[in-house]
């Protein structure tokens, strides 16, 4: 992830704290998942950036994830997402999001 | 995780979902969008 993209998402952490903030993922590509995934939990994993070292600890979802899109108003998901959703291998997906969080 | 009233930081991916699209069905969700970008993963 570019250091200003870093700078940014550590200054809304710096403003409101870590407790309410969630960082939802939209990535396909299970690499991408990774290291986006890393830098907000953990720290910029190539340590090149202002969240090089920096725990920020933040919960992360996916924007394919059944728990995200159940909430979300399904006309608007169709327009932004659907055909995006038939495309992407989300199942790729959802594996990643679960190796990030630890759940196997 | 409920979404409605969080705040949330959206990580779109050019070959993926933009940020622009998962910050709108955030939005409709109930979830405040305070940051929202749209990455190139090369």
């Amino acid at each position: 992830m570019d250091p200003e993209s870093q700078s940014q998402i550590k200054a809304v952490v710096d403003r409101f704290g870590n407790e309410d903030v969630v960082v939802v993922l939209g990535a396909a590509d299970p690499d991408a998942l990774e290291v986006a995934g890393e830098t907000v939990t953990s720290g910029d994993p190539a340590y090149a950036g202002p969240l090089a070292g920096v725990s920020l600890g933040l919960p992360v979802v996916h924007i394919l994830e059944p728990e995200v899109k159940e909430q979300v108003d399904p006309q608007v998901y169709s327009e932004q997402v659907g055909l995006l959703e038939l495309t992407l291998d989300v199942e790729a997906v959802h594996s990643a999001m679960r190796k990030l969080r630890g759940e196997g | 995780m409920r979404l409605e009233g969080r705040k949330v930081i959206a990580l779109g991916e050019r070959d993926g979902v933009p940020g622009e699209a998962i910050a709108s069905c955030l939005a409709s969700a109930g979830a405040e969008v305070v940051f929202s970008l749209t990455e190139c993963f090369v």
